[in-house]
This record gives C-alpha cells, structure tokens and sequence, in this order.
C-alpha cells in the first residue's frame, strides 16, 4: 500500500495522537497526518490539502462529525475518500446515520489498534 | 463494525453498577492495558485534585463524574500518550476527559434500549480538591472505587428520576 495522508478529526488532541500511532501500529505507512478538532475545521483542512483517509468523532463542538459527513460530500478535494468513524456514540441509530451520510466504517471507542486495522485497511485497499 | 454485547436494562438503576463497573474495567484494559483492583470505599477519600465529568440527556439524564489525584490523573496520561508525549497540564485533563467520555460511552451502549435516546456532553475537567460537588439530580446515584496502580480512581453517576 502506497504512503497515506490522514486527517483525524477529534475535539481531544489526546485521542488524535492516539489514533494517529494506532494508524501506524497498523501498519499504514502514513505520509502526512493533518488534525482538526471540530467539523467545521475539517471541511478547511479537507479544501486546502488532498488526503487519502478521515478519521472522525462524532461528538464535537462546532460542528460534529455526522454534519461533518454530510457537509464532505461537496468538497471536491473528498470525493471518494473514505470517512472512518471513531466515537463513543454506539448506537444503531448514530451507525446508521453515519453510513448513510457517507461514512465508510464505524470504530466505537475505547478500541484497539487491531480494531483501526480491521476497520481502515480493507476501506484503503477499497480505495486503491 | 464493532459488535458489543448489550444488557437488557435492569428496571432498578440501583442494579447499574457492575454495568458501570465493567465499563470503567474496559476502558482502562484497552485504552491503558491495565486492570483495575477493587477497593473498599471507606479507606479513600470522595474527592481528589482532578475531576472529568459528562453530562448525559434523554433517556436516561444526569452526569458521571471520574475523579482521582494528581498523580494517577498524570499516569492515566502517561500511559495513553506515552511520557515522551504527555507533558503538560493541559494533556492531563483532556486524557482523563477522554477516559471520562470513553466509560460513560461504553457504559450507556450496555443498556440495550438506549439506542440514541442518550447523547453524552464533551468532558469538562475541574482540577483542585477544595470543592463540594452538588448534583441537582433529584434521582439514584451509585458510585465505586477502583484502583489504578494503586491510586484511588472514584467513579460517581448521579441520575435524574
């Protein structure tokens, strides 16, 4: 698999760099990882950097990642990247949402590194 | 997708909390590869320097609250973002946030029937121990003690009738 952008999407800086370093216990080899800790951040960094992968929460200030999802679809630069979920929102309803919106899978924290690679690759290998 | 086993909720909240318990257990085994002991809430005090709390709203409302000292509340970091990483004050509060958010998360998915009728708060974090807490839930509340590496670790959630 050829080197990947990110952009992981979470209010908590912690858990950007905990997903960062599961991506890469995963064995993705990442290239550049952008940040944003709400969706309206996001959708900037998605307009002004190409990337091959987001990574998003849910619940944000701002604007959260289902709006985020929503709002994706119509940035030129995200068509066909796949969103990945990462939340403590477990319900069907908020899963349902998400893919319908546009999201390519759904990780429920807390989770394992092997659960970003369960999730992440086959979405990336997809997209390849 | 990740399939987690839900439990029918039990009709007396006052049943909750080894619910609560194994959520708070699996969070620390995950997220910090630890297991957390049992301890006896009479040796320890209610309160420490660090409390994280979320709200919750819906079916079922009211706020849970994780609170430990400063020296666990810098492990918890420590072992989330590794000590290279986690340096400053300001990553102590957003982990223990997070750990706050990732049990009351994990804990209303084990409800089976909460299926989003519950929405959590993001974290807020107090630090400094000379305070009353005041929950105007008027509702149950259960609380337990667990110890992290031997520190006291209190979880409390307090729930509006």
């Amino acid at each position: 698999m050829s080197k990947v952008r990110a952009l992981i999407v979470d209010d908590s800086s912690v858990m950007r760099k905990i997903v960062e370093r599961s991506l890469r216990q995963a064995g993705i080899d990442l290239e550049k990882v952008f940040e944003a800790s709400n969706g309206a951040e996001a959708l900037g960094a998605l307009r002004d950097n190409p990337v091959d992968l987001v990574l998003c929460d849910i619940n944000m200030p701002v604007m959260d990642g289902l709006e985020f999802v929503r709002q994706a679809a119509s940035v030129e630069n995200a068509k066909g990247v796949p969103i990945v979920m990462i939340t403590t929102e477990g319900s069907e309803s908020h899963v349902v949402q998400a893919l319908s919106s546009g999201a390519r899978g759904y990780i429920r924290k807390p989770f394992t590194p092997d659960q970003v690679k369960e999730h992440v690759l086959p979405v990336l290998e997809k997209k390849s | 997708m990740n399939a987690e086993p839900t439990t029918a909720i039990p009709p007396h909240p006052e049943s909750w909390l080894p619910i609560l318990e194994l959520s708070v257990q699996e969070v620390f085994e995950i997220m910090l590869a630890c297991r957390l002991e049992s301890a006896n809430p009479d040796e320890h005090p209610k309160t420490g320097e660090f409390t994280a709390m979320v709200g919750l709203a819906g079916a079922l409302c009211g706020i849970l609250t994780v609170c430990c000292g400063s020296e666990a509340a810098k492990l918890i970091a420590t072992r989330m973002l590794g000590p290279e990483i986690a340096n400053s004050e300001g990553q102590v509060w957003d982990a223990l946030g997070e750990i706050c958010n990732m049990i009351a998360g994990n804990f209303k998915n084990k409800l089976a029937g909460m299926d989003g009728r519950c929405m959590l708060s993001v974290p807020t974090v107090v630090t400094g121990g000379e305070y009353s807490f005041h929950s105007l839930a008027d509702g149950d509340a259960m609380s337990t003690v667990l110890l992290f590496e031997s520190q006291p670790v209190i979880i409390r959630l307090e729930l509006h009738s």
